[in-house]
């Protein structure tokens, strides 16, 4: 008999600064939202996080990034997924996001920006009536 | 990526093997088939355990040992189980964490399970899962356990050797030996011998081994090792004692014997999963099933009858056919 379907969403946490509290709060809220959430830790690169993707069929990947580094390492992620036909893989991210960067960030493929406020019943909400089928 | 996964599994496609993975984790109808095709292609993996209480370092092993075989050119498929929350559903799985190097590695492929309320340490579709690694042509597959104590004893099922960690200061083996689990190991890792207790826990195994050895004499004499995985050390020696291991169970023709036996019950396991599919969808959907629970709450019939009524009908054995003890 065939199982409830799950989300599988990867939390990532690209860029150098050696923080991952958020990271792994968000991750914890996740599952207790029944989602399946793969923790990849620091230090990722885009690479990474999209290779990790792949392998483990993910439907979201989350990022989060406080260091600044959201205007390279978002859209790269997006970029990456698509060169490997992950189009349907829904990217979101959260962390410390300028609001001036937001537009660009959507407009590159980021489809949730969330910042440090947002409460977090609204970040489980979006991802679960825009994640594939 | 085509439509025949199981095509492009064989070609090597990460992703079509992901996806395959996916489905097999859903029990989704359209794995079989799939399955059907990969069979020929299975059987050349070997499949290496790795089980022990929770925060031993399995992941941690897990890592420095894939590093290892892949030095020696071989490839390897990583399978990490977590348990998920019988409250939610949901799951966080944390053993990539250890494993970050590895990513990008193209001769690996790591894939995070969650337990989804399967007992014994795994999840339920992991044999399954190792096969569709082996297909893809990955030399060696890892299987990290969730670190339930005293209860992953079901690793012993399809691996063909399972590496038991221990650590100094947990009382581990004593509780190990208590509960059966200590029978499992073909090879005792000790890791965290960087702390104190690791060479009183080292003897205390070696001791036991020993003795179990003499009480019930077996061809192969586990191994007991000590590692520090955070510092890399003493993982070339597991990873010899995992090969000396596989040349003993090739040599003793112990090997072929205990995948002859894994067969036989995973082939049993399937005839009875999916006959008792059937039978009960077939009672609940013509409403026999609600009549005959009734029936028996009154007391006007009795479940043994009505078992050996139903097992009769559906395997077509007339009733005056009593079967002679
Ligand atoms: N001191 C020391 N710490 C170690 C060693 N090996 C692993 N650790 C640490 O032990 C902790 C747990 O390691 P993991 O590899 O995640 O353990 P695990 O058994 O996979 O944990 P679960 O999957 O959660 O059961 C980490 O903080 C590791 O850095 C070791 O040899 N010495
Ligand atoms: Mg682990």
């Amino acid at each position: 008999m065939a199982q409830e379907r799950k989300i599988k969403i990867i939390v990532a946490k690209p860029g150098l600064d050696g923080h991952d509290r958020g990271a792994k709060l968000l991750a914890r809220i996740f599952a207790e939202a029944g989602m399946e959430v793969v923790y990849t830790g620091l230090r990722q690169t885009p690479e990474m996080i999209v290779e990790t993707a792949l392998q483990e069929d993910a439907d979201v990947v989350g990022l989060s990034s406080l260091s600044g580094v959201h205007n390279y390492f978002f859209p790269k992620v997006v970029q990456l997924l698509k060169d490997k036909g992950l189009d349907d893989v829904l990217v979101v991210g959260g962390g410390i996001i300028p609001t001036e960067d937001v537009d660009g960030l959507i407009k590159a493929g980021v489809k949730g920006i969330f910042g440090p406020g947002t409460d977090t019943g609204e970040i489980v909400k979006f991802i679960q009536s825009n994640v594939r089928n | 990526m085509s439509t025949d996964y199981a095509e492009d599994v064989l070609q090597g496609s990460t992703r079509a093997a992901a996806r395959l993975i996916t489905w097999l984790k859903n029990e989704d109808d359209r794995a079989f088939p799939c399955m059907e095709k990969l069979h020929a292609h299975t059987g050349r993996a070997y499949i290496i355990g790795i089980t022990g209480s929770p925060g031993a370092g399995k992941s941690t092993l897990t890592d420095r040992l894939t590093h290892a075989i892949r030095q020696s050119g071989l490839t390897v498929g990583i399978i990490a189980v977590d348990p998920s929350s019988p409250f939610t559903g949901g799951a966080v799985l944390g053993d990539r964490v250890r494993m970050s190097q590895l990513s990008l590695d193209p001769g690996v492929f790591i894939r995070s399970m969650a337990t989804r309320g399967f007992l014994g340490g795994m999840a339920k579709s992991t044999a399954d899962v190792v096969k569709v690694l082996d297909a893809l042509g990955k030399d060696m597959v890892i299987i990290e356990t969730v670190g339930v104590g005293q209860d992953e004893v079901d690793i012993i099922g399809i691996a063909d050797t399972t590496c038991l960690v221990l650590v100094p200061g947990l009382g581990d083996a004593i509780q190990s030996m208590k509960s059966g689990v200590m029978e499992i190991a073909d090879v005792f890792v000790i890791n965290k011998a960087d702390r104190n207790g690791a060479d009183q826990l080292w003897t205390e195994v070696t001791g036991r081994v020993e003795q179990d050895h003499q009480i019930k004499p077996r061809s192969w004499t586990p191994a007991v090792l000590k590692t520090v995985a955070v510092q890399d050390e003493g993982v070339t020696d597991l990873w010899e004692k995992i090969q000396a291991h596989r040349k003993h169970l090739e040599e003793s023709g112990e090997f072929i014997e205990k995948r002859r036996n894994r067969t036989r019950q995973e082939t049993l396991r399937m005839i009875h999963n999916e006959l008792f599919r059937i039978v009960r969808a077939r009672l609940q959907d013509t409403g026999q099933m609600d009549r005959m629970i009734e029936e028996i709450l009154e007391r006007k019939r009795d479940p043994y009858g009505i078992m050996r009524d139903i097992v009769n009908t559906w395997l077509c054995i007339p009733a005056n056919n009593k079967e002679t003890p």
